[in-house]
């Protein structure tokens, strides 16, 4: 089986994702939104994170040569300045909680078909958040992009 | 009935009384003002004015006219030159306006052009600035200083019922059986109101008044319970009254199942927040929530207002909306005595809202309906890709974000003085000042904004110009014109008329686009603008206001007003006719059509809720006290009128700071003390007043800018309280977030 894959991909990714949002939090504080937005949602993705380790624990860890590492999204390395370098900072923290969004998605799917009340219910509690982001993060960059791309310096 | 008349002026003497209504704040009083030789000289309320019953409060019987003939006044255009602000002629001003617009246009585009208007013109004015913006220079950055005092009462309305629009009425009061005031010090905010309800109060079978505000206020004084909440955990609170509600089974079944939706959402996010949960963290007692609770859940008709301790502190909208919610699960709306008023601060912000100078679209409309986009595109007769609708409008927050980064650089900035009126004011200032920003402002008087302004435009005010504005529960005055302006003073539609027409904005069909002649044209305007919408004014013309003087909307010719939304419980839900589709209330992400469709509340009001976050700047070892601002009842915002009323001014000349006793004694202060208030943003100097504000808060009042103050006071003796609070606002409505900020204390010496 390798849901155990999954979970791993999944815990992973929530992992990279809050780090993100702190990077970005700490390098645009002078966007006020999304300083204190990024470390609500940070904080939310290690929550995840945390409910997702007793999952982890009870499907074991990922068999050899499935190890998450060849499957994960990489997080961002550094962030960048000004209007454009916000904007594009919003579209890697939109990839990055895309792609939590649709793990969830799947791990959502084998949990019914496993018939696993326990997981089904951490999904409930999770996956609609990062729903959230996902929304968030889209209306930030509508807003945003015009201004950055016509008016800005 | 109230009345005020100059010195050695008898009733006598009066050569004649004009109808209008007080602009002092959202109110509306009807009053009428006495007019001797050409000079305003006093006025009196109306005694059969539906909102005040001849009434007028401090600010109304002084400031109203004393505020309007000061020989500050501008009289004539100012632009500046080497540096310096020096007269010049309408000509010459409005031609430097329109150079440096055109070549901005020219340059960049729209997006180069920000304004930012008031909640004290009137309609007429906020519609052809919605027009110029919109349909002239097709810009979205449009926003008045309602984003300070009325967005959230605004989001909170569209959020639960999909629109703007007040549910009740002031009669509510005069009926209800418990009345709620949620951050709201009526004594100070609506003197004339509060009278209403002291009559209640010490009359036969009073209302039961609960009272949420972290300060002893006079309202609290009165009340059989009174909550103070440590600034900013609001929501914590409201969460715990709908949990009561729900768990004690006050909820009316058949009405939250016929005409509700979203009810397991919110019972969810209720059920951590027990009483004593959210007595931990408000720090109040658990009995108090308890008690506090059982009085919404039996009463039979309860009021509920909700101002700005409620609207500019953590978590705005979400927490406004549970006050809805509570509402919702009684059944307690759209009848008499149970009122739900999601309160305004200002006079005409309502009428910011209704024609969308503040960045909404006219008449309720949703920016994200291409069919109302539409409807407006037809009115103006431009195109629909002129009018911005791509995203929400910019907040004002976001405006000046985009000063301060050089993509705006046309500001417009119109009867609201931002340079003590927004956060940070250091940071503003700046902004402001930046030279490389086009700033035009249009005032009564060279306010601290002003005196940082490329051009000044002086402007006509109440009693020099006519117009309509409507009250905080959609009544409508007119107000004629009484006297002549000053110098060359105009009122603020002929500026914008002016200027429209300079810039020569034209429809398709080559005709201007604003050829309207006076304020009577643009309110016809508008009323074929409001046609079918929830606030429909097409029942109200100006003759009709003359004859029958206050009329609330909606009224459809031939038709009455419709004292209380919802009556029938049909809320604007409906997808098509809807003027928001919500926002995620935690981070206010766009809920979006197809979400909100999915919902099918069709004509269902939604329960919203969040999260509860807590204040993003709570104290903390350095900062270990929570601040928190508010008015004085003799002022109003930065006292560009109500310090110049003698009577006024001598009430409350300058500024202090309130503590708690226990927090006092603790460092060593005494009362009277000059003490320091520091954030990580700046600091006041005040004497301090000993009050029954709660431990752990301080409060000062915001009013006290520096106009009158000696040069240089800002660095040497600030008093503006907003030099401390933070640059944040409400993730839905993008109300500033004022009333919770981290601060310090320290006995200072007085160095004014
Ligand atoms: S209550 Fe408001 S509207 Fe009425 S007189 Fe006082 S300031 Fe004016």
């Amino acid at each position: 089986m390798k849901l155990p894959v999954y979970l791993s991909l999944l815990a992973e990714s929530e992992t990279t994702l809050a780090d993100s949002y702190l990077q970005v939090a700490g390098v645009h504080g002078d966007e006020p939104d999304v300083h204190f937005l990024c470390l609500t949602m940070a904080a939310q993705c290690q929550a995840h994170r945390r409910m997702l380790d007793g999952v982890v624990a009870r499907y074991g860890e990922a068999p050899a040569g499935h190890e998450p590492e060849r499957l994960h999204a990489d997080g961002m390395r550094e962030s960048r300045t000004g209007p454009l370098g916000l904007l594009r900072d919003l579209q890697d923290l939109y990839l990055l909680a895309s792609f939590t969004d649709v793990t969830w998605m799947m791990v959502k799917q084998a949990a019914q078909a496993l018939r696993d009340a326990d997981l089904l219910e951490v999904v409930d509690a999770c996956e609609h958040e990062i729903a959230v982001h996902v929304r968030w993060l889209q209306t930030r960059m509508k807003q945003a992009a015009p201004q950055v791309l016509i008016a800005a310096r | 009935m109230d009345q005020l008349l100059a010195d050695g002026i008898d009733e006598a003497d009066v050569d004649r009384w004009v109808r209008s209504a007080c602009v002092l704040c959202s109110n509306g009083c009807g009053c009428d003002i006495a007019v001797k030789d050409g000079r305003m000289v006093g006025v009196r309320g109306v005694a059969d004015d539906p909102i005040n019953h001849g009434r007028l409060g401090p600010k109304g019987l002084h400031a109203s006219w004393q505020g309007m003939e000061h020989r500050d006044r501008l009289t004539t255009p100012l632009v500046r030159r080497d540096g310096e602000l020096v007269p010049a002629s309408w000509d010459e001003a409005m031609t430097v306006v329109v150079e440096r617009s055109r070549a901005l246009l020219d340059e960049i585009g729209p997006l180069s052009h920000g304004f930012y208007t008031s909640g004290q013109l009137f309609l007429e004015e906020y519609y052809a600035l919605a027009i110029i913006g919109k349909a002239g220079i097709g810009t979205p950055h449009m926003d008045g200083n309602t984003r300070l005092c009325t967005a959230t009462a605004a989001f909170s309305l569209k959020e639960t019922f999909a629109a703007d629009g007040q549910p009740g009425c002031y009669e509510d009061l005069d009926e209800c059986d418990a009345l709620f005031l949620y951050g709201h010090n009526m004594a100070a905010t609506q003197t004339v109101t509060w009278s209403r309800v002291l009559d209640r109060l010490d009359g036969p079978e009073p209302p039961v008044l609960v009272v949420v505000d972290p300060r002893e206020t006079p309202v609290a004084r009165r009340a059989a319970v009174h909550l103070a909440v440590n600034p900013g955990t609001n929501l914590a609170l409201m969460l715990a009254l709908v949990r009561e509600v729900l768990e004690n089974g006050w909820t009316d079944d058949a009405f939250v199942d016929a005409h509700t939706v979203g009810l397991e959402e919110l019972r969810g996010q209720a059920a951590p927040w027990t009483p004593e949960h959210a007595a931990e963290v408000c720090g109040v007692a658990p009995a108090d929530i308890r008690e506090a609770a059982r009085i919404f859940g039996t009463s039979q008709r309860v009021v509920s207002t909700v101002l700005q301790g409620f609207y500019q502190s953590a978590q705005a909208t979400a927490a406004s909306c549970q006050v809805n919610n509570l509402h919702l699960l009684r059944g307690m709306i759209g009848r008499p005595g149970a009122g739900l008023l999601q309160m305004n601060g200002q006079p005409t912000a309502q009428n910011n809202r209704d024609c969308g100078a503040d960045g909404d679209l006219p008449g309720f409309r949703n920016w994200q309906n291409p069919a109302h986009v539409e409807e407006l595109a037809q009115l103006w007769g431009v195109d629909s890709l002129v009018i911005p609708h791509w995203a929400p409008p910019t907040h004002a927050m976001q405006l000046f974000r985009y000063v301060e980064q050089g993509s705006i650089r046309f500001l417009w900035i119109s009867a609201t003085n931002p340079a003590v009126s927004l956060p940070e004011l250091a940071r503003i200032r700046e902004i402001i000042a930046e030279p490389e920003a086009f700033v035009v402002v249009q005032d009564l008087y060279l306010t601290e904004t002003a005196e940082l302004a490329d051009v000044v435009l002086p402007a006509a005010g109440w009693g020099e110009k006519t117009g309509t504005f409507t009250n905080t529960t959609r009544t409508v005055h007119l107000s004629e014109q009484t006297v002549d302006p000053p110098g060359e003073a105009r009122s603020d539609l002929e500026i914008f008329l002016d200027y429209a027409r300079r810039m020569d904005f034209r429809r398709n069909d080559g005709a201007p686009l604003l050829d309207w002649s006076g304020p009577e044209d643009a309110y016809r305007a508008w009323q074929e603008c409001s046609r079918g919408r929830p606030c429909d004014y097409t029942g109200i013309s100006y003759e009709d206001l003359r004859r029958e003087g206050a009329i609330t909307w909606p009224r459809r010719p031939g038709e009455t007003s419709v004292q209380r939304l919802y009556a029938d419980a049909d809320f604007a839900t409906r997808a098509e006719y809807c003027e928001d589709y919500g926002h995620d209330l935690l981070t206010g992400a766009d809920v979006g059509k197809e979400a909100f469709a999915a919902l099918a509340a069709n004509g269902r009001a939604i329960l919203k809720s969040a999260p509860y976050a807590g204040p993003h700047e709570p104290p903390d070892d350095e900062y270990r006290l929570r601040f928190t601002t508010g008015r004085s009842v003799y002022h109003f915002h930065t006292r560009t009128k109500t310090a110049r009323a003698p009577g006024l001014d001598a009430a409350a000349p300058s500024v202090w700071v309130e503590m708690a006793a226990t927090d006092v004694a603790e460092h060593g202060f005494s009362d009277g003390d000059i003490i320091e208030v520091r954030s990580r943003r700046g600091r006041i100097v005040a004497p301090l007043r000993v009050t029954g504000i709660r431990p752990g808060a301080v409060f000062a009042p915001f009013h006290y800018g520096y106009w009158d103050a000696p040069e240089g006071a800002e660095q040497r003796h600030p008093t503006a309280a907003n030099e401390l609070t933070v640059t944040e606002w409400d993730a839905v409505s993008k109300q500033p977030v004022f009333k919770t900020a981290a601060v310090r204390v320290a006995r200072t010496e007085d160095a004014r």
